[in-house]
């Protein structure tokens, strides 16, 4: 059973919180995200859970390493300047490998910026962010039906790898609002037993979470390794994106989050135009989706990447088709987004520019 | 019978005990324990009055005091292995 | 008169230097937990700094945190778990500098957790610089004049400043430099654990320690300095409790 309802991103984000069984909320208010603590604010307190307003984002990040470390399903938001702040707690919270959720509704940026949508915080959600060789698990909702599903799952793919999970939105997609089936939460995965939690130690050795490792001298070395064994078992088994019309396309559009949906906008006026176009969305950008980009770079001409900042999200889809196709480029910074003309124009181009670029080759 | 034990392994040889004893019956050894360490002694056994503030004031659990009730002779902490 | 180690202490030998008062501080903490008998429902949280290592020495669930956020951790930990007893065990440069927003924070909300701070002046595990708690014209290998010659500011007194807040229920100053000062420090530690089993709020024993090591001076010395330097620019008392 479920029902429609119709909220804003960031006060749906509570919602399936909620349903998929959080506990414990700490946040700090920040444009664009201030929903989320405010709704956190009156929700948890009903479903029996605990809501923080946390001096800092610091500290906030830190309530969650605790909340997570005593057995709680839980959650963070802020959005961009603030999640620079949660860094340093969530190499730590990855670092002692507890699961817990970080969302991340970013905004223009760099510095205090402004407080548009942006995806300017790609490198630092999907390459690391804080210090030391550390994963995240990286969804990316493009509607709000997905950020509800996505926000279901976070929760299930931190307990199942015990690891931190970030939901990588932007302002559009806290603060709009869409109709959403809010369906029952139901577990992706059968969840291990949290063996590791710290409740005392009644009936059994006390237990230690810890992330310094000194002794045998090269413990730490091993720490990692076992860190990187689970990163592969993430890569292998985690692949989340959406393919319209790739099949037989000469240009690939790609974007993930909101220059997603406009992307596929642009890419249906192409087709109707006649222009062999296609999507690729990802819904998660760690772990990258490379197959359905090694697929599609068998038979496409061309990749379009469009994104809400200057050339970051564009390195992974080189890599991912590892630069054996020419990559356009279309990214707008600031808080601003390309519109669904300017990727269709960029479509054009490509499909035009290319037959001319082979004439120019072929006189040669 | 009381029993006081100090145990030279735990001991870094601060001297903090030596210090504090009102009976002044706590030396530090010449020699060192095998983690290169001198470590106090109690100088006689008889004159101890088991006030244990040489226990109290050391930061290395190297001193114990037993009641001898219970037949608590036996060290429940004693050295590091 | 028996003078045993407490179980809570585990019989291992310590990293800390000779005349170190950590040693001192482990065992009241580990003396109180048995004789509370809350071991088994006991959640430590150590710090970064000498003490990082808690986890080595307390027989009890121990987590350890980032520089200063121990608060912030313990406050997650306890509202998850409120029928669970969660300490922090805390340095000066951990709970006055870098984590001075978490505790004032932790204090103002009455969060009902203990915190432990052990205050002597100086970062030890780095290797003698200036502390938040240093004293004027206490030298340090960040301040090599003296402080207050380069504008550094005076020691902060965590216990005054707090007790300026509606939010702790127990704030108590004490030292570890004598065997009376160690017996009344145990009082304190005792009744900032029995507050928060009584579910009172907010409790914070400031323990006035020895550092030899990085304060250039034998044990002997460092006890002195303590009593005749350290108390008298932080007074002992109790500053809080209600």
């Amino acid at each position: 059973m479920s029902e429609k309802i119709l909220l804003k991103g960031n006060e749906l984000l509570v919602e399936a919180a909620i349903e998929a069984g959080c506990r414990f909320y700490a946040g700090y208010p920040i444009t664009p995200q201030n929903e989320v603590p405010e709704r956190m604010s009156w929700r948890m307190p009903q479903a029996g859970g605990v809501f923080v307003q946390a001096e800092s984002e610091i500290a906030a990040v830190n309530m969650l390493f605790g909340a997570s470390a005593a057995g709680a399903r839980c959650m963070t938001s802020s959005s961009s300047p603030g999640i620079s702040l949660k860094q340093e707690g969530i190499s730590y919270i990855a670092a002692a490998e507890l699961p817990c959720v970080i969302v991340n509704m970013q905004r223009g940026g760099p510095g205090l910026g402004n407080i548009r949508a942006s995806q300017g915080d790609y490198f630092q959600a999907v390459k690391g962010g804080g210090h030391g060789d550390y994963r995240l698990i990286v969804l990316a909702p493009a509607t709000l039906q997905e950020l509800y599903d996505l926000t279901l799952n976070a929760f299930d793919y931190a307990d199942f790898y015990r690891n931190p999970v970030m939901i990588l939105g932007d302002g559009i997609l806290g603060q709009m609002a869409e109709p959403v089936e809010a369906h029952p939460y139901r577990p992706l995965f059968k969840l291990p037993p949290k063996d590791y939690i710290l409740d005392g130690c009644r009936g059994r050795a006390p237990r230690v979470i810890r992330t310094l490792f000194l002794h045998p001298s090269d413990s730490l070395v091993q720490h990692n390794l076992r860190l990187q064994k689970k990163y592969a078992k993430m890569q292998r088994e985690i692949s989340l994106y959406e393919e319209f019309e790739t099949a037989d396309a000469d240009v690939i559009v790609t974007a993930y989050g909101i220059p997603g949906r406009v992307a596929k906008g642009a890419v249906k006026r192409a087709r109707r135009e006649g222009l062999k176009a296609g999507l690729i969305r990802p819904l998660c950008v760690w772990p990258f989706p490379v197959q359905p980009y090694q697929n599609a770079a068998k038979q496409a001409k061309a990749f379009l990447v469009v994104e809400m900042s200057h050339g970051q999200f564009i390195e992974d889809v080189k890599l991912a088709i590892e630069c054996r196709r020419p990559v356009a480029f279309l990214g707008k910074g600031g808080g601003w987004y390309p519109s669904e003309e300017e990727i269709l124009e960029q479509i054009r181009h490509l499909a035009g520019a290319r037959s001319k670029g082979l004439k120019a080759q072929r006189k040669s | 019978m009381p029993q006081i034990r100090f145990y030279a392994e735990h001991c870094k040889g601060c001297g903090l005990c030596v210090l504090v004893c009102p009976c002044q019956n706590i030396r530090i050894s010449e020699d060192l324990n095998e983690h290169g360490h001198p470590f106090a002694v109690l100088v006689d056994p008889a004159r101890c009055t088991y006030c244990a503030m040489c226990g109290r004031m050391c930061p290395d659990m190297a001193i114990e005091i037993f009641d001898g009730k219970n037949g608590s002779k036996e060290n429940s902490g004693g050295a590091a292995k | 008169m028996e003078f045993r180690r407490p179980k809570t202490l585990k019989n291992v030998l310590t990293h800390y230097c000779p005349g170190c008062g950590h040693g001192i501080v482990h065992r009241l903490v580990a003396e109180v937990i048995d004789e509370l008998g809350i071991r088994e429902r006991t959640i430590g949280t150590a710090p970064v700094g000498c003490a990082v290592l808690l986890y080595d020495y307390m027989n009890c669930d121990i987590i350890e945190c980032a520089h200063g956020r121990p608060p912030a951790v313990a406050t997650g930990i306890k509202r998850v778990l409120p029928d669970r007893i969660v300490f922090t065990y805390q340095g000066d440069g951990d709970l006055a500098a870098i984590g001075a927003a978490e505790t004032i924070h932790a204090a103002n909300r009455g969060e009902n957790i203990t915190v432990i701070f052990v205050n002597n002046a100086i970062y030890g595990m780095t290797g003698g610089q200036m502390a938040p708690t240093t004293l004027m014209g206490q030298w340090s290998t960040t301040t090599p004049a003296g402080r207050g010659k380069l504008g550094e500011g005076g020691p902060i007194k965590v216990c005054e400043m707090l007790s300026a807040l509606d939010g702790p229920c127990y704030l108590e100053r004490v030292a570890v430099s004598t065997p009376k000062d160690v017996l009344r420090a145990k009082k304190a530690i005792r009744k900032a654990f029995e507050n928060q089993i009584a579910g009172k709020g907010f409790s914070l024993v400031e323990v006035l320690s020895m550092c030899p090591t990085d304060w250039k001076l034998s044990p002997k010395e460092a006890v002195d300095f303590v009593n005749e330097k350290m108390k008298t620019v932080f007074p002992l008392g109790v500053f809080k409790d209600r």
